[in-house]
């Protein structure tokens, strides 16, 4: 029993990494309703910022106590891949406004790609150690139970986020133009609301939790390389499909499904008889299933597209 | 006579590559392999193309039915095809022929149903789900094989070796010349027509009675099944394969193929394919940058030129006039 | 207020106006009427910068607004009313109103306003927690109109309120156009398939056919055309 609930906890804390950056893919749908392919790299970049910024303000964050150093990476590392975030639609989605769906997405896919190799260039190939800010010691030891105190972190850390992200989105002037635009684009901008403006908004915004992610995700499983955004962005994309895309309580949710579903069928390989690198394998089987049974996704809308 | 102008076209390319196969010992090896290699992926950017280009869907994981087709005609050879000559009467080209053939169709069928199996639930939906479930299983399929037994048939992660060198260049371009009538005659076919009401609206298309998801689902299966012979040929021209070999970068070699050549024009992307190829071998030393001048090319195509660089209406338009 | 001088708006290679010209006086209520497709609302569509014109101007209060961005035109106090309402479905209805008053920072007038709305539609005050797209299509017309007095305009633009809608609606609906017209001294120009109506509660009205202006008299005078009468009026 308590192996199971160790099971399940792991899944959650990587389930709270995967709701991070499906949070992006569904907020970006929202307004622009297209698959940024890029979300897992900007993902990536994410944790790279946070190695770069170790090495180069090293010996302050050294000086200061852990959890000031953390979030002094986390909070950077946000502001700048935010910045990227919209330097990058701007440069290779807006051109492509009101053009066909399908060059907006070959685009996106080249995006990801020029991100990739660039950064193979830039960060090396090899797998990287990210450094621990996170002291390595265990918090919970309850009925033979061991939480970490990175893992705490990590949650805590995206359960603030997820909070903060709802807030925006809900309550301030910015995010219920998000949703207005989201809903209809034409009537927003007879409203007065400037829709380049709150799509650049959207895309930073995304952005900073899939860099977020990647800090997070590091911390967890420390080692780095410039393909790591693939995975993690193609299950957190099939999340956001799970919760409903365009859905942003739904993108948390299905985050949480997958870690959850993914590390109990890593746990339980040898009872279930299937190989546990067959992990990687879940999401997929997830998003057939969805595809097939519910395409609109457990808390989504049907919507049928318009002319 | 007209009518028969495609058949014909065929049956030459055909006679020419079995020419040109009873005389390839007398061409150099290097560009040899060059040329099969050329070939290999003018199949697949053909059969891209029905998907990508004429139907307007698109495919992220024309890879992962090459891996398909790849696996399956290999395991047919090296697990059966001792006994499957015997049966045809012992060595010589026409038992060996007959058993490749076998092997290449069974590789071709496996990844059509493949193609179906992804292709029914996804192509329901709008045109980018079709791109995440492919590269998805692009990313599963190459997982999968990775995770099988090492002493199994699919060899594991080290993949299959010694596998019969059958590919030569009739096998190529034969498949690569079927491929091409194929496809262009079902585009062009009164039935085609569907396709291209698919791609150019498809609200349009369905309310003007084209059932636009059989037709999608035709394409795609058709496509898969290409790319599945595509795999076998690479498979018996390498003699050795592994899961790495089919990676999503491999899908992205076929889909630049098709967007530079321009998407739905069959011309435009066998000239492609061909300058593609033959530029990536000379580039071999430049490994590190060719990704990154490929999704440069990807992201300014779509913003300068999206129709490609020689777009199907440029050969329209010629035939008009 | 709103001066329009031969504009021209094309979609693709198809020309849907043909240099259309009006004008709109402060303070007036002036209606445009026409059969489907004569070019209403893509009259009301390239005013508001929705769609860019050809050709032509497009001024108001004296300055030339032609083809600025939609929501920089809103900005200067001119509110266009889609045609079918277009209100935010999964928004509630207080929400909707408060997207009206996107760009104003007054939080005192806001509320004002917001009280405002509810007394000239009662209904709307009834449903305020309700996600607007669960709401009647006359419903969703007082808070389109609602929703667009929040940005506090100068000169409204009203596509088609009566399309769909339950008759006694309508009636109410246009008594506020009235309304807000009067006691608000909000300009109006008005789009309408009911010409009777429209004619009845505007000074001046506009006749457009296949995007050009057919007649341009006051709202008297072409009540009593006969051409107007036959065409428009039902005999």
């Amino acid at each position: 029993m308590s192996q199971f609930i160790q099971q399940l906890l792991n899944g959650l804390f990587l389930g709270s990494i995967y709701a991070l950056i499906a949070l992006g893919y569904t907020m970006v749908y929202g307004v622009l309703r297209f698959i940024n392919f890029a979300h897992g790299d900007v993902f990536m970049l994410g944790a790279f910022t946070g190695l770069y910024l170790n090495k180069l303000m090293g010996p302050i964050l050294a000086a200061l106590p852990w959890p000031v150093a953390i979030l002094i990476v986390l909070v950077l590392s946000m502001a700048i891949c935010a910045a990227l975030g919209i330097l990058i639609e701007w440069l290779a989605y807006r051109p492509l406004r009101d053009k066909p769906r399908l060059n907006v997405l070959i685009t996106a896919i080249g995006v990801s790609l020029l991100i990739e190799y660039t950064g193979q260039l830039v960060f090396g190939a090899t797998q990287q150690p990210f450094p621990a800010i996170i002291p390595k010691v265990n918090v919970g030891g309850l009925g033979g139970l061991t939480v970490t105190m990175t893992q705490v972190i990590v949650s805590v850390t995206a359960v603030a986020l997820m909070i903060g992200l709802r807030f925006i989105v809900m309550k301030t002037k910015m995010g219920m133009a998000m949703r207005a635009l989201s809903l209809n684009p034409t009537a927003s901008s007879l409203m007065g609301v400037n829709n380049s403006v709150v799509i650049s908004f959207t895309f930073g915004l995304g952005s900073a939790l899939a860099a977020a992610g990647g800090i997070l995700y590091a911390s967890l499983y420390p080692s780095i390389e410039p393909f790591m955004g693939i995975l993690p962005g193609l299950k957190a994309f099939v999340a956001a499909v799970l919760g409903g895309i365009g859905n942003i309580p739904g993108a948390a949710l299905g985050g949480l499904i997958i870690g959850v579903t993914e590390t109990l069928v890593a746990g339980y390989s040898d009872v279930l008889g299937i190989p546990s690198g067959y992990r990687d394998g879940v999401a997929f089987v997830i998003l057939i299933l969805i595809l097939l049974f519910k395409p609109s996704g457990l808390l989504g809308k049907v919507e049928r597209e318009k002319v | 006579m007209k009518q028969y102008q495609s058949q014909l076209a065929l049956i030459i390319a055909l006679a020419v590559s079995l020419g040109v196969s009873l005389c390839s010992s007398s061409i150099d090896d290097y560009y040899l392999d060059i040329m099969l290699n050329v070939g290999i992926n003018v199949l697949l950017a053909v059969s891209l193309n029905l998907v990508n280009g004429h139907t307007g869907q698109f495919s992220l994981g024309h890879a992962a039915f090459m891996a398909v087709g790849a696996y399956g005609s290999s395991i047919v050879t090296l697990e059966m095809g001792a006994a499957m000559i015997h049966v045809f009467g012992g060595h010589g080209w026409f038992a060996e022929g007959l058993t490749f053939l076998i092997a290449l169709s069974i590789g071709g069928l496996c990844a059509a149903i493949c193609g179906w199996m992804v292709g029914v639930p996804s192509l329901r939906l709008r045109g980018d789900y079709l791109a995440i479930v492919t590269l998805g299983f692009n990313e599963i399929i190459r997982v999968v094989l990775q995770n099988t037994s090492g002493d199994g048939p699919f060899g594991g992660a080290l993949g299959l070796k010694g596998i019969e060198p059958y590919t030569n260049f009739f096998w190529v371009f034969a498949t690569a010349a079927i491929a091409i009538y194929t496809i262009s005659a079902l585009v062009n076919s009164t039935y085609g027509r569907g396709f291209l009401a698919v791609r150019d609206d498809e609200i349009a298309g369905e309310s003007m009675g084209v059932n636009t998801v059989r037709y999608k689902v035709i394409a795609f299966v058709t496509g898969s099944f290409f790319a599945g012979l595509a795999g076998g040929l690479y498979a018996h021209l390498r003699t050795t394969i592994s899961p790495e070999g089919f990676n999503f970068l491999k899908s992205v070699d076929v889909v630049v193929m098709v967007i530079l050549g321009g998407m739905g024009s069959t011309v435009g992307v066998i000239l492609a394919a061909v300058v593609l190829t033959v530029l990536n071998e000379f580039l071999r030393d430049f490994e590190q940058y060719r990704m990154i001048v490929f999704s440069l090319l990807l992201i300014v195509m779509m913003i300068v030129r999206p129709q490609g660089l020689l777009p199907a209406t440029v050969f329209q338009r010629r035939k008009q006039a | 207020m709103l001066e329009i001088e031969n504009l021209e708006v094309s979609y693709g290679s198809i020309k849907a106006l043909h240099g259309v010209s009006l004008k709109v006086p402060q303070g007036s209520i002036v209606t445009l009427i026409g059969a489907n497709g004569a070019g209403k609302s893509t009259t009301l569509r390239a005013i508001s910068g929705l769609i860019k014109s050809r050709s032509g101007k497009v001024k108001y209060d004296g300055e030339d607004i032609t083809n600025l961005p939609a929501h920089k035109i809103v900005a200067k106090g001119l509110c266009h009313v889609p045609e079918g309402r277009m209100v935010f479905a999964n928004l509630t209805v207080e929400e909707n109103l408060r997207m009206g008053a996107y760009l104003r920072n007054d939080k005192a007038g806001v509320a004002e306003d917001l009280e405002f709305s509810f007394q000239m539609f009662p209904r709307l005050k009834e449903r305020i927690y309700q996600a607007a797209g669960t709401m009647s299509g006359g419903e969703q017309q007082m808070l389109a109109i609602a929703r667009a007095i929040m940005s506090k305009p100068r000169c409204l633009m009203l596509d088609e309120p009566s399309l769909g809608i339950a008759p006694m609606l309508v009636r109410s609906i246009f008594e506020q156009i009235v309304a807000i017209n009067k006691e608000r001294g909000i300009t109006i120009l008005l789009v309408e398939q009911n010409a009777n109506l429209a004619l009845a509660i505007s000074k001046h009205g506009y006749v457009l056919e296949t995007g050009n202006v057919l007649l341009e008299d006051t709202s008297e005078a072409l009540r009593k055309n006969p051409q107007v009468r036959e065409a428009y009026l039902g005999g």
